[in-house]
């Protein structure tokens, strides 16, 4: 069951790592945005996260197109038939094919920060203040986007291919290191600086952490805060379908990815902290390496190592290891 | 309702149920009618720390299949049902004592994160730890127990065993509510601060009731192996911890036949559907959805008043009220 690691292997897996923490930070840094400030553990973050990066595949591939064949074997009930078989409408290209990943990845963020506004103006925010209806909700919409895009990509796996500039390897220290995990890598700490000086220098991140802090003393000093969860919401929405489309020519897309996804998001923002970037940032990079390290070393029990320093900070610290509120 | 017409209404109930299979001769009800009653008895369990603790658990799959695990794992290894079931139940305490112990360090959202998550690591034991468990393929449980040697193996004697065991969970959980205990439990719910300034150790009354909750999921859990005969990594996962939980808030939390009635909808309206789609999972999530955005307080009461709203709409449109926007939990 153990293996011992090569210096080689290690340096590949600790790319693999930084790779890994750098997706996680881009979902759970939504995630974690999201929970701070309005106190909903969002369970459809997964889902958003797996939606994205379907979009993103469909988007590289052929565009988002509706129509064409619906039913082919028809619609019967009780031994009645309702539609006839091959019922069809006229396919139309909603957004035509995109060549490159990252401008994919950004369409497919928007489209998701749409659909995750929607929800939240709509369904989510006539709930306010009560958790178990949000928490119930958001899980509803996970059962039910996981089921739309097992009927809509079917059940195989999807793995787009990385671009081509991207697609080799960089030697350096007679070691070679894939090209498109450093440019994830990269990505992810661009988006990382921009989320940090947005939270911290901005007035718009000061209001966000006023919410976060205090949110009724926020609305009494006049912060939209209303507002603000919608924005907050589609930009979780956003950066978790970005980090899906680019995740996806490392951890390619396939039913379940959600459900796989939404505890590494959990346990993430248990470990840094509620609302807190810097926590977000640091527990990604400790569950990218002891997910990649574990899986080298215990392949049987390395989903059951990422939740150890869950519990040890449960057990230590319950508000998070950079968390100021308990949850 | 008086107490006599709902002592009535138990009796007819009981009288029904212990009848069942002889009004209902096809075995694949009476199968359905076992279902229903094992998940009651995991519905129940739940309400326990739903219900009346106020803590909503997303990880009791995970409780749920430790118990099943556990004893089909000792069946496979040679012990006799008896050992293999004692054990079982055992392990679930020593594992609800741990999901208890962790997850207390936090109430509300924090709780249920924290549950989540442990469900997930028993998920990821089960699924990945395929020299244990044997992965994704599950483990086959090739007979059913024969107490007193009366064979379980016919659709009718394991309904019979199923509707002792629930009547036992049942009686259990009405002494429990009426209990001391209870009160105190629905106290630490209700009035946190004030029972502990009374001088009640809130943290151990909620750590017991969970231990209790627990143990009453791993009765359910040897029941559902020994139903299925078969246990696979489905039984851990997060849609399984969804499902107990739909079936304990459509039915009403914090009632004893809530739980019940919650329980037979949820078994009734997936066989129902699994018949004619395949899209269990996407009506599950519909149901979610539409019960909470419609009806916070239970499929059962939360029909009844828009029934009733909706009669009085088209009986007096100028006065009809709007449904309650009390959308308490």
């Amino acid at each position: 069951m153990m293996s011992q690691i090569t210096a080689a292997q290690a340096a590949i897996l600790a790319i693999n790592s930084l790779a890994l923490g750098g997706l996680l930070f881009l979902l759970s840094s939504g995630f974690s945005l999201i929970f701070g400030l309005m106190r909903i553990p969002n369970l459809m973050h997964g889902s958003f996260f797996m939606l994205g990066a379907y979009l993103g595949v469909s988007l590289l591939d052929t565009g988002i197109v509706i129509g064409g064949t619906l039913l082919p074997n028809g619609l019967s009930l009780f031994g009645l038939t309702i539609l006839e078989h091959g019922f069809t409408i006229p396919r139309i290209t909603l957004v035509p094919q995109v060549p490159n990943i990252f401008l994919a990845a950004l369409i497919s963020g928007t489209i998701v920060a749409v659909i995750g506004g929607v929800i939240e103006r709509f369904l989510l925010r006539r709930l306010e203040g009560q958790i178990l209806p949000q928490v119930l909700l958001t899980l509803g919409f996970a059962f039910i986007i996981a089921d739309i895009c097992l009927m809509v990509w079917t059940g195989d796996p999807w793995q787009p291919s990385p671009p081509s500039e991207l697609r080799g390897a960089a030697q350096a220290f007679g070691l070679f290191f894939p090209l498109y995990r450093l440019a994830i890598l990269a990505v992810a700490v661009v988006i990382a600086i921009a989320l940090w000086i947005m939270v911290d220098w901005t007035r718009l991140g000061a209001m966000i952490r006023a919410g976060v802090d205090d949110p009724p003393i926020a609305r009494v000093v006049g912060i939209k805060v209303s507002r603000l969860f919608t924005l907050i919401f589609c930009l979780g929405a956003a950066l978790a379908a970005f980090a899906g489309v680019i995740g996806a020519p490392y951890l390619s897309v396939y039913p379940g990815l959600d459900f796989e996804m939404l505890p590494l998001a959990l346990i993430v923002v248990i470990l840094g902290g509620a609302g807190s970037l810097l926590g977000t940032l640091v527990g990604s990079f400790i569950i990218g390496f002891l997910y990649n390290f574990g899986q080298a070393r215990f392949p049987d029990l390395a989903y059951v190592i990422l939740f150890l320093p869950m519990l040890l900070v449960l057990v230590a610290r319950p508000q998070g290891l950079f968390g100021r509120n308990v949850a | 309702m008086t107490a006599r017409l709902r002592y009535a209404a138990i009796a007819v109930a009981l009288l029904l149920l212990v009848t069942l299979p002889l009004w209902m001769g096809n075995s694949y009800y009476i199968n359905i009618a076992s279902q229903i009653l094992l998940f009651a008895v995991f519905a129940l369990a739940l309400n326990v720390l739903v219900g009346y603790a106020g803590l909503v658990s997303l990880g009791h799959a995970g409780l749920f299949a430790v118990a099943g695990y556990s004893s089909a794992l000792l069946l496979q290894a040679g012990f006799d049902h008896l050992i293999a079931d004692s054990a079982a139940i055992v392990i679930t305490l020593a594992a609800s004592a741990i999901f208890a112990a962790l997850a207390l360090r936090s109430t509300g959202i924090g709780f249920l994160m924290i549950t989540l998550a442990l469900g997930q690591i028993v998920w990821g034991v089960a699924y990945r730890w395929a020299s244990l468990t044997n992965g994704d393929n599950g483990v086959n449980v090739t007979t059913r127990p024969a107490p007193f040697g009366i064979s379980l193996a016919s659709a009718p004697s394991f309904y019979f065993a199923t509707l002792l065991v629930f009547l036992l969970a049942l009686i259990t959980m009405a002494v429990f509510v009426r209990s001391p205990f209870g009160a105190s439990l629905r106290g630490t719910r209700d009035q946190a601060r004030r029972m502990t300034a009374l001088g009640y150790n809130v943290w151990l009354i909620r750590f017991l009731a969970i231990v209790f909750s627990g143990f009453w999921t791993g009765v359910s859990g040897l029941l559902f192996i020994y139903y299925n005969q078969f246990v696979s990594p489905q039984v851990a996962a997060l849609t399984a911890s969804a499902e107990v939980l739909l079936m304990v808030i459509s039915g009403g939390t914090a009632t004893l036949f809530g739980p019940i009635v919650g329980a037979a909808i949820v078994v009734i309206m997936k066989n129902v559907v699994s018949a004619y789609i395949e899209r269990w999972n996407l009506v599950l999530g519909v149901i979610f959805v539409v019960i909470i955005s419609f009806m916070p307080e239970g499929l059962v009461p939360g029909s009844v008043r828009l029934a009733r709203w909706l009669w009085q709409a088209t009986r007096f449109r100028a006065t009809a009220a709007r449904p309650s926007e009390e959308l308490k939990p």
